[in-house]
């Protein structure tokens, strides 16, 4: 049963997603998949449940247009021994989850002493055309909470062992899956083939000297394409660390990073204010300030809702070509 | 196609309106002596021992927050709490999210003296252990869901412990029910609302108890809704309702048997709504002046009136009335020698931390071996 098709090549990170639930529905009766549309034979808003409701029916369960009760339901479920993986069909739309997933799940392990786990899978992030309420990000606001994991994968093979790992970790994670990597990201390596990390642990995606650059999720991709740029251009050796999860957040890969280079770039498109990357800039600036030879430099969206017209949407994004300037600016500091 | 939601339903739609109380329901009224004593006694012990409570709070026992009462409510919350069924030996019990007036549910369901005490003194060998107050205490091994205070938020909680045992296949014969209660205020929010309708749709065993009271904090139910009757939704959500008088103790145990009943018996989610009126403040520090004597002159008070008709009826003595009480003083008093005697928290003591989850950046996620034959 377990033993994996060779895959049609390359893998989409969308695939990864669905190779994931597909092998924790099939070797763990305890999962179940709860969100909108999300059945057979529809598969999700984004398919990444497409063809899991027709071999699972009773695993792969449609809800009514509710995220509060979903969220609540998850939980209910995950305190009684089941493994929820929940769906917003959109990350925004985890706002009306809020209050079940900060207030009630993310308590009850501090209040009981049982953990809680489930998993709350968040398409987020930008795609041009999409408008202010189908492309926030959720870090901002749910990362602020004592008792919730949240991770950010940004790549094909972290999408299928993250996803793994939170549905085997007892405690709630928010998973939150960039709606622009779904299709457009692709690896040529089998992700069940390709080692895992720790759930909790930074990676470095390119080792450099000059300057680290932080960032997390799509805005990873821009961050290495910047790090290329800035290297054949400038001759600017860029350390990219990819963090995977914001919270908790890998504060040693961080100080350890920034100690090797003495400069700082936090990249990402969410909003700047009370951010994961004021977060990093506040822990490297309190823990490592001897170590800066710059001011660290925090590159987010612009402060506005984010827009629908393509050309609005990309002006309010950090894109490579705007980390290019950002590392040339701190380095030249 | 909606169930029948049955005449007393369609009865409720000509009340006059919200603030009106349904006449006494036609339907069954307990007449079993045995089960009317218990349901006395549960009642009697809970309006002791939150009277009791309410003393500690006065004499500045209870650290911040306030103590809350459920006088008016025992009868409903009594008869809810004696339909369920503890968890024992290989077999799960029912599952109750308790609201803030609930003691008499709650000790039915068997909650010890002792934990109610030390949740309210919040001591450290308590079930929160001080992390979380009095009416917030719950033991899941014993099946009752610690509420949060977000009116509604525990209903979908409940329905999903129901849908976790349905998908490992829990046998019709050891069906087990989730009960949970609210009110005229906590009925009004969308999580209730969300949740209700989830419980519908997927037909769990459900029981949902609305204690009417007529005020949620010092709101009115003129403010609060404006249908005829609470019960009036609940064919708007395709569950079974019933509209009862909660004073009489009678009407309340035997609807509360039917309905729990119903719900074990796989015929979906049943939602009770009693009217009734709250009998003290919201907390201990509200004294409820805003509650006018022409609303409290058309409620009776259900201890009263259940004990007026039971001495009547001869099936109790005032001799019996008196013992009981003194039996359960002797055991409050006992509970709060012991409790106060017991450590509080010790702030360095905690470990602090929020997640289960240690070193998630350094240690690989225990779980399968990855899949065979990949690639």
């Amino acid at each position: 049963m377990n033993a994996a098709a060779p895959l049609a090549q390359p893998v989409r990170y969308v695939d990864a997603l669905r190779l994931a639930l597909e092998e924790a529905l099939a070797r763990d009766p305890r999962v179940f998949l709860y969100g909108q549309d999300i059945a057979a034979p529809f598969g999700g808003a984004f398919k990444v449940t497409k063809g899991l409701g027709e071999r699972w029916p009773e695993r792969v369960i449609n809800a009514p247009i509710s995220e509060d009760a979903i969220t609540g339901v998850a939980i209910g479920a995950a305190i009684d021994g089941a493994r929820p993986v929940i769906e917003f069909q959109f990350g925004d739309f985890a706002s009306i989850g809020f209050n079940q997933l900060v207030n009630h799940a993310a308590t009850t392990f501090w209040r009981t002493g049982r953990s809680c786990p489930l998993v709350a899978r968040l398409p987020v992030g930008g795609t041009p055309g999409a408008g202010p309420f189908h492309c926030q990000m959720a870090e901002g606001w749910l990362a602020h909470h004592p008792g919730l994991i949240m991770v950010c994968p940004a790549t094909v093979a972290d999408a299928y062992h993250m996803l793994l790992d939170a549905i085997a970790c007892d405690d709630p994670v928010v998973f939150c899956e960039h709606k622009n990597l779904y299709n457009h990201l692709k690896d040529e390596t089998d992700p069940r083939t390709t080692a895992r990390l720790p759930m909790g642990a930074a990676a470095v995606r390119r080792a450099g000297v000059d300057c680290t650059l932080v960032s997390y999720s799509a805005m990873l991709h821009e961050c290495l394409a910047a790090a290329h740029q800035l290297e054949r251009e400038h001759g600017i050796e860029v350390e990219v660390l990819d963090l995977r999860c914001v919270r908790p957040l890998d504060e040693e890969a961080i100080l350890a990073s920034v100690g090797r280079t003495g400069r700082l770039v936090v990249a990402t498109e969410d909003w700047p204010f009370g951010s994961v990357a004021a977060e990093v800039i506040a822990l490297v600036t309190s823990r490592a300030f001897h170590a800066l030879d710059a001011p660290p430099l925090r590159l987010a969206a612009l402060d506005v809702p984010i827009p629908s017209h393509p050309d609005l949407f990309a002006a309010q994004r950090p894109n490579a070509a705007r980390i290019v300037e950002a590392v040339l600016e701190t380095v030249a500091h | 196609m909606l169930p029948d939601v049955g005449t007393r339903v369609r009865d409720s739609l000509r009340s006059p309106g919200p603030w009106s109380v349904v006449p006494p329901a036609a339907g069954p009224r307990t007449t079993d002596p045995h089960q009317r004593l218990a349901l006395l006694k549960w009642m009697i012990a809970a309006r002791l021992i939150d009277e009791r409570m309410a003393v500690l709070y006065r004499q500045g026992h209870i650290p911040g927050g306030s103590v809350f009462l459920a006088k008016g409510q025992e009868a409903l919350s009594a008869a809810l709490g004696m339909q369920l069924r503890q968890p024992a030996a290989g077999r799960a019990g029912d599952i109750f999210a308790p609201l803030i007036r609930d003691l008499a549910a709650r000790l039915a369901f068997g909650e010890p003296v002792i934990d109610v005490v030390r949740t309210h003194l919040m001591r450290r060998t308590g079930p929160m252990r001080g992390r979380d107050g009095n009416i917030h205490r719950g033991d899941l091994a014993q099946g009752v869901l610690p509420m949060i205070s977000h009116l509604g938020a525990m209903v979908a909680p409940v329905c999903g412990v129901l849908m976790a045992r349905r998908l490992r296949g829990e046998p019709a014969s050891q069906r087990t029910i989730g009960a949970t209660s609210i009110g005229d205020g906590g009925m009004q929010t969308g999580a209730l609302h969300e949740a209700l309708n989830v419980a519908a749709v997927e037909k769990l065993p459900l029981v949902l108890v609305v204690a009417d009271n007529q005020v949620s904090y010092s709101t009115f139910s003129d403010r609060t809704y404006a249908c005829a009757s609470l019960v009036d939704r609940a064919i708007g959500y395709g569950v079974r309702g019933y509209s009862i008088d909660g004073t009489d103790a009678d009407v309340c145990l035997a609807t509360l048997h039917e309905a729990v009943a119903r719900a074990r018996a796989d015929e979906g989610p049943q939602m009770v709504v009693a009217t009734l009126l709250r009998g003290a403040g919201h907390g201990e520090h509200d004294d409820a002046s805003y509650v006018g004597s022409e609303l409290k002159a058309r409620f009776g008070d259900c201890l009263t009136l259940y004990e007026r008709t039971l001495l009547a009826a001869t099936t109790i003595s005032e001799a019996d009335t008196v013992a009981w009480r003194n039996e359960v003083t002797a055991e409050v008093n006992a509970a709060i020698q012991q409790a106060l005697a017991e450590p509080q928290p010790d702030p360095a003591q905690e470990d602090w931390r929020a997640l289960s989850s240690r070193d998630l950046a350094t240690e690989l996620m225990p779980r399968w071996a990855p899949a065979s034959g990949a690639g």
